[in-house]
């Protein structure tokens, strides 16, 4: 699998997520390869969690009451975002909503322009990576720097990031070492703290020259007006408070109605996420420091298709955890990349899919074998297997192609054949004939032929059970 | 009844079954022609516990297939098929967790009409039923083999069906349980998920086979024949793994070696 680092894959414009997926079909199969790695280290991370949350007895409730508290909140965003609108502006912060990545980028880049800003230090934000933020204002010259280390890496190295949380889970040391002598002229290490001690001396310049912070939010408190920003870094209090001018964007989504409600949310994100009891560092900004500007940014970009949507809406309260993605094991074979956008993994699989609508990204609800395992670690209890379904459902009835009415002719068949016992019979007496000879032709059709290709058909070895239990009951009579 | 969830499946609440009850087998596809044996052994399981047991021979298909793929409409006629096969019967059970699991869980978000949810919800796997309805917790089947075992992920996750797997087979005399490294891991099968995406599909059948090979037992058992049937097939491509065999957890109950 490539690198989707190509011009192409920056704009949502143009993305056919989860196409790599398919490419199994016609070029061999997908083995784990290139992101063994990853799968390993998602994998070890995905025990560390579940082992963690497994010591706390009131795990189960907390992910019941942090799933209760987004709903409410999604269920109220209408009035809890006005109350936030509200407090936060009352404090001087200038409140912003954009549509789009578009109009989101028209914003910062006129922000940007107003301040005269030149350089800019970005702490994690994958609201930027939906915007392909970066990518805008390099168009108007502005120049972002990434500060969170793997998104620093991963700018470095040009490609996207394959995981939310950890986004160069990808890279190895050794990676990282050749990408900072190649690009940062350093000399080779792959000593871990070598390592960090030159992003670090690296990052630190970056924050002095920097004219603007840019950042995102975890989590947005209506009563109080008050953004909660987690890390573990230090890069975002840095990319916050250095700069003069501060941009925070946010998803729609993030509000939660109080203060109040906060600790359960870091109790679980921070375990869930890296196994950690808490990250290093929560910020709390209420406003502006005097004397600096700071503005907030509230991006739609498709959410209210999937707010629209009561069958996966409780999916606007993922909290950006990775704990699905760790323990998908697709994801773990396939890596970030093969989804196509900025959100992989399952819950990826349905954010996509209702950000960027089904033509983009109908593929995706599909790239599950609906083991479940996400659903168990979502530390918010999102659903996301019976989401995938019937987002499956809908991508069925409201889109076509030509594939899909072979498709759709298959199945009608199916339920016909399906639809009595005789029927029944006769459909698989053909099935019998047909598994029993597929061992002698050298070659299987279409899809019939990749399942061959790494397993054996079963046989059927005698009569069906219905016919072995006519026989017996007519036996005992 | 309560609603199940994916998430974290509450105990369900299964009806009192009293002694006499007829229960209606339910033979999925799949089963009923690649692996008679399972369904054989289901039915004698039944029988051996004093219940008389019938075959409803309208039925076909849970409807699964479609359901996973998106064809609700096309799904929701083999569902009513399935009801109007079953409705007579007050206890449906089968040798499979999976399609116990779509009748169940997901029988009333395929149709909207009250009949179609409540007989989905009389559906029960087969080790559910004797250890949880019934109470059996052995069944006096002996069988001297070294046995390892993987319960597919509607039987675990939907259906959150684990411990009776457990402790029926626990209960087999002589067998030499091989705990599964991961067991907790999908084994890639996913019904149409294996033909959609065969590569992925097998690369997680494959890691399946390389855990039930590092277990060290000579015989792979589950709740699904389906999952089953993938693993399976992949074994019988891996010399290291031929000799392996796999059985429905049904058979092994029945055992008498």
């Amino acid at each position: 699998m490539s690198s989707t680092n190509d011009d192409q894959s920056h704009s949502a414009g143009k993305v056919h997520c989860g196409a790599e997926f398919y490419k199994d079909k016609t070029a061999g199969l997908a083995e784990p390869g290139d992101f063994a790695a990853l799968g390993e280290s998602a994998a070890r991370s995905a025990k560390k969690v579940n082992e963690l949350s497994a010591e706390i007895p009131g795990w189960q409730d907390w992910r019941q009451t942090a799933h209760e508290i987004k709903e409410y909140a999604i269920s109220n965003l209408d009035k809890l975002l006005v109350e936030f609108e509200r407090n936060i502006s009352a404090r001087g912060v200038e409140v912003l909503y954009a549509k789009d990545a578009e109009e989101a980028n028209r914003l910062v880049i006129d922000i940007a322009k107003k301040h005269n800003v030149k350089n800019i230090v970005k702490s994690k934000t994958m609201v930027s990576e939906e915007m392909a933020l970066n990518h805008a204002l390099a168009d108007e010259g502005i120049r972002a720097v990434e500060t969170d280390l793997g998104e620093y890496l991963v700018q470095l190295a040009d490609e996207r990031p394959t995981h939310i949380v950890t986004p160069a889970i990808h890279l190895s040391a050794e990676d990282c070492g050749r990408l900072f002598a190649d690009k940062l002229d350093e000399p080779y290490t792959a000593e871990h703290k070598e390592l960090t001690d030159i992003a670090r001396r690296h990052l630190r310049e970056e924050y002095l020259k920097a004219d603007m912070g840019i950042s995102g939010v975890n989590f947005a408190m209506a009563d109080t007006g008050t953004i909660a920003i987690i890390e573990n870094e230090g890069n975002a209090g840095l990319s916050t408070s250095a700069p003069p001018v501060h941009v925070a964007l946010m998803g729609m989504e993030k509000i939660i109605p109080g203060v109040e409600y906060l600790p359960i949310f870091l109790h679980l994100l921070g375990r869930s996420g890296t196994g950690q009891k808490l990250t290093s560092y929560t910020h709390l900004i209420h406003g502006a420091t005097p004397g600096r500007k700071m503005y907030l940014v509230i991006l739609d970009n498709g959410r209210t298709n999937d707010l629209a949507d009561p069958n996966t809406r409780s999916s606007l309260g993922c909290l950006r955890c990775g704990a699905c993605l760790n323990n998908c094991p697709v994801y773990q074979r396939a890596g970030g990349w093969a989804y196509g956008w900025v959100y992989p993994g399952p819950i990826g699989s349905i954010i996509t899919t209702q950000l960027l609508g089904f033509e983009k990204a109908g593929k995706l609800p599909f790239a599950s074998s609906l083991c479940g395992a996400c659903s168990e670690a979502c530390p918010v209890k999102i659903d996301i297997p019976h989401q995938l379904v019937h987002l499956r459902k809908r991508i069925v009835n409201e889109t076509s192609s030509v594939s899909k009415l072979a498709e759709g002719l298959m199945w009608k068949g199916w339920a016909f054949a399906m639809g009595g016992p005789l029927r029944y019979r006769l459909t698989m007496k053909a099935v019998r004939i047909g598994s029993s000879l597929a061992k002698f032709l050298p070659w299987h059709p279409l899809q019939l032929g990749a399942w061959t290709r790494g397993r054996e058909i079963p046989k059927a070895t005698g009569p069906a059970f219905r016919d072995r239990w006519k026989k017996k009951q007519k036996q005992q009579k | 009844m309560i609603k199940q969830t994916s998430c974290s499946p509450s105990k369900w609440e299964y009806p009192k079954y009293e002694p006499g009850d007829p229960v209606a087998l339910f033979v999925p596809c799949y089963t009923d022609q690649f692996f008679p044996e399972a369904a054989e052994a289901t039915a004698e399981l039944l029988r051996r516990q004093d219940i008389p047991v019938v075959f409803p021979e309208k039925q076909t298909c849970c409807g699964q297939p479609a359901f996973n793929s998106g064809y609700w409409d096309e799904a929701r006629k083999v569902v009513r098929q399935f009801c109007d096969a079953f409705e007579p019967y007050k206890w449906v059970v089968g040798p499979t967790g999976s399609c116990a699991a779509m009748a169940r869980v997901f029988f009333e978000q395929v149709d909207p009409e009250p009949r179609i949810a409540e007989i989905g919800r009389r559906v029960c796997e087969i080790t559910e039923f004797l250890v949880e309805v019934l109470g059996v917790t052995d069944t006096g089947a002996s069988y001297p083999h070294k046995v390892t075992m993987h319960i597919g992920c509607h039987t675990r996750r939907e259906l959150g069906v684990v411990d009776p797997c457990h402790t029926l087979l626990n209960s087999v005399r002589g067998l030499e349980y091989c705990p599964l490294p991961d067991i907790e891991e999908c084994c890639g099968f996913g019904g149409t998920f294996s033909v959609k995406m065969p590569g992925t599909s097998l690369s997680m059948g494959r890691t399946k086979v390389e855990n039930v090979i590092a277990s060290g037992a000579d015989v792979l058992v589950s709740p699904d024949s389906s999952c089953l049937m993938h693993i399976d097939g992949i074994m019988r491509r891996d010399p290291r793994a031929k000799h392996i065999q796999t059985k429905h957890i049904a058979e092994i109950l029945v055992a008498n070696e």
